[in-house]
């Protein structure tokens, strides 16, 4: 069974009298363990797709099954559950909260999670994830003492804290120079070689789309290509 | 459990700017500042006139024989000689909302201490309850007459503040020795200064002595129900001889021949009862005036045995007409002080929502990211729900605080009495959470209806 299994998925904007179908049908699988970069020109509905596959967004109709479950069917409430569980989110702005240390904001997610987990053991997991981004030493600065890139980091560390199976990455590299963006992208193909964590890329560089090992390509609405094996990582291989 | 994670959270949050909730606060800490320095300070005051009054006597109550009729015609009040002492000891024990009484006999008389004289305004015979119905326990100096003066008819004496300062010109009054109509009285205290009262009248002239004392030697001029008693006693103590009564017999004819000393030892006229000119008491508060009014007039009826259709044969004065005045006016200011505690505490509650409405707008972008990461839409209300109520009370206590100052200040300054207010404070503390939860709903409530996606998009 796919991880994720979209099918005939629209969505459509009401502007006044006017319907504005911004996704046109898409229908596509996502396995364990997969490297996808979801690439497309601006305004071709990358982000709009990927805040229904991240359970942010509901689509107008179509199926989409999240570990087998349908979850278009499931309340606000329930889908916020399910984001807190399973699913880590990267943005392009990083979305840090201001005027607060990198740790606390590595352990939001913790203060939403159904099982109470102590202040101290959050903390330690924290840590152990700043840590493992490369933040050691920062863990007690604020977002505004941070580089760009360094706050992308803090912002992935804190993607992890709930061990998602899914990391969804829209446009991380968009703010940050060249040589961060290659770290940061390594750092993601890390985090799938070894933890096994699906990533989901978007972006319109297609230097960036070729760091994960399959490329979808989207164009006003539809899935317009979906290549296997392009990409830089070991484990290659062909997918039909 | 949950809810200390929430306000932790809130916390966390509020101390990310410090100045804006500072800001948010200002508007309950005013409010509440001004709310308890106001209640202090109109309490203090408001319970110094309230003691003033009732110093004054606004819960005395004054029973007073009736006019006498004769043919027609009434002969005024007083006329009449109906009230003894044994009706002021039956008000006293059987009407409920009457705290205490004392009969009044009264005297005019010049006084005489050495080579000076001086004629006070009131002397007055009464027994040691008198103090307690007048609330004028605390003596300048010495100390009160007792129940067994009273029966034995002692002469001793308490005198005012006007007494002392005309006779006395500084020295100790107690122990000394003053003249009533040649009758000899020791003066056993002094009676702190009660100034005037509502009518301008010196309530310091004023000499108290034992109503016996009074009654049987001094104005024994009108002639008691039991004349027998009267008589007796008055002629009996031979050793303090009244010579202006023997010069104008008021008793009339003696019809019996009088009694040797012998005699009146072997076989003691009891003093059952005797007519007194007033009954002054004290209803248990302003509020049972008029209960105390009824019920002493069923009980003098009764006791005087008059028939349903007959008219009192006494009178009762109040103060009800002052009393009223007073109630009305200090239940119009507490309205007033609420009202002004209203306004502020709205404009104060005004003052979180707007705040709080910006606060939301502002950080629409953390909230998306938490809704993001997993916040329900109760946890995103709750928090700002109680980032609201933390501000208000936490606004209450500093506006506690500094209104307990404010009035300490006025104290100290001022010299104006101020009395904490407990009440006051509880209340501002429930009022400063209620305040938070209902200004601060909306901004929560509109921040937890926000769009992730719209939210985390903000600019
Ligand atoms: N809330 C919205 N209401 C109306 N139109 C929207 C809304 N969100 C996105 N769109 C439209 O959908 C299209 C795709 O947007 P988006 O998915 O953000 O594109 P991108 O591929 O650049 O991420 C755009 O044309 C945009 O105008
Ligand atoms: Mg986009």
């Amino acid at each position: 069974m796919d991880l994720i299994e979209l099918h005939d998925i629209w969505k459509i904007y009401r502007l006044g009298d006017l319907d504005v179908p911004v996704l046109k049908g898409i229908s596509l699988s996502i396995g364990q363990r997969e490297t996808v970069s979801l690439m497309g020109v601006s305004g071709s509905g990358k982000s709009t797709l990927m805040n229904i596959l991240g359970c942010l967004d509901h689509p107008t109709s179509g199926q989409y099954l999240l570990e087998g479950r349908d979850v278009t069917k499931l309340s606000v409430n329930q889908r916020a559950e399910l984001r807190n569980r399973k699913i880590g989110f990267v943005f392009q702005n990083f979305n840090l909260l201001a005027r607060t240390s990198a740790l606390d904001n590595v352990i939001l997610p913790l203060e939403y999670h159904h099982n109470h987990i102590s202040r101290n053991d959050s903390l330690d997991r924290a840590k152990m994830l700043l840590d493992r981004v490369g933040l050691k030493d920062r863990m007690h600065h604020h977002p505004s003492q941070l580089s760009g890139g360094q706050q992308q980091r803090v912002a992935i560390a804190r993607a992890l804290i709930n061990q998602p199976s899914i990391l969804f990455a829209d446009e991380p590299t968009g703010n940050l120079d060249s040589r961060t963006s290659g770290e940061i992208l390594e750092m993601f193909q890390q985090l799938n070689a070894e933890d096994g964590i699906t990533i989901l890329l978007v972006t319109h560089d297609p230097d960036v789309a070729h760091h994960a090992r399959r490329v979808i390509h989207i164009r006003d609405g539809c899935v317009d290509g979906d290549l296997v094996g392009h990409a830089t990582d070991a484990r290659g291989g062909e997918r039909t | 459990m949950k809810l200390l994670r929430l306000v932790r959270t809130a916390i966390r949050a509020l101390r990310r700017n410090i100045t804006r909730a500072l800001l948010t606060m200002l508007g309950i800490v005013i409010g509440i500042a001004a709310v308890i320095a106001m209640m202090e300070i109109g309490q203090g005051a408001s319970t110094a006139i309230q003691r003033t009054i009732s110093s004054m006597g606004s819960n005395t109550l004054l029973v007073m024989p009736g006019a006498q009729r004769s043919g027609g015609i009434s002969m005024g009040a007083g006329s009449n000689v109906t009230l003894t002492d044994s009706d002021c000891e039956a008000i006293v024990r059987e009407c409920p909302d009457v705290r205490q009484a004392a009969v009044i006999v009264r005297a005019n008389s010049q006084v005489i201490y050495g080579n000076r004289n001086y004629y006070p305004n009131s002397i007055y015979g009464t027994d040691p309850d008198y103090l307690d119905v007048r609330d004028w326990q605390n003596l300048a100096e010495g100390d009160t007459f007792n129940d067994r003066d009273v029966r034995s008819g002692a002469k001793v004496c308490l005198i005012g503040q006007t007494i002392k300062r005309e006779l006395f010109q500084g020295e100790s009054p107690v122990g000394k020795e003053i003249r009533i109509r040649n009758v000899t009285f020791r003066v056993v205290g002094v009676l702190s200064s009660k100034g005037a009262n509502l009518m301008g009248m010196d309530q310091d002239d004023i000499i108290l002595a034992p109503w016996t004392t009074i009654r049987y030697r001094i104005s024994n001029q009108r002639s008691s129900s039991s004349s027998s008693s009267s008589s007796s006693s008055s002629s009996s103590s031979g050793n303090s001889v009244n010579t202006l009564s023997n010069l104008y017999p008021s008793t009339g004819i003696v019809l019996y021949p009088e009694k040797s000393a012998v005699q009146q030892a072997n076989n003691p006229m009891p003093v059952r009862f005797a007519n007194v000119d007033q009954i002054i008491l004290a209803a248990r508060s302003a509020d049972s005036i008029r209960s105390a009014m009824s019920q002493i007039t069923e009980l003098l009826r009764e006791r005087h045995r008059l028939a349903a259709d007959d008219d009192d044969d006494f009178q009762i004065r109040d103060m009800t007409e002052l009393t009223n005045t007073l109630s009305s006016t200090s239940r119009l200011m507490t309205r007033l002080l609420l009202f002004v505690a209203l306004i502020s505490l709205i404009v104060g509650g005004v003052g979180i929502m707007n705040i709080m409405l910006v606060s939301v707008t502002e950080r629409t972008r953390e909230i998306g990211l938490r809704m993001a990461v997993g916040a329900r839409t109760y946890d995103i209300l709750l928090q700002f729900l109680i980032e609201a109520v933390i501000l208000c009370l936490l606004g209450g206590l500093i506006g506690i605080a500094l209104g307990r100052g404010a009035s300490e200040i006025v104290a100290l300054t001022l010299k104006w009495p101020t009395q904490i207010s407990v009440e006051a404070i509880v209340t501002s503390v429930f009022v400063a959470c209620v305040v938070g939860m209902v200004f601060g709903f909306y901004p929560a409530w509109r921040a937890s209806r926000l769009d992730p996606i719209e939210a985390l998009r903000y600019e």
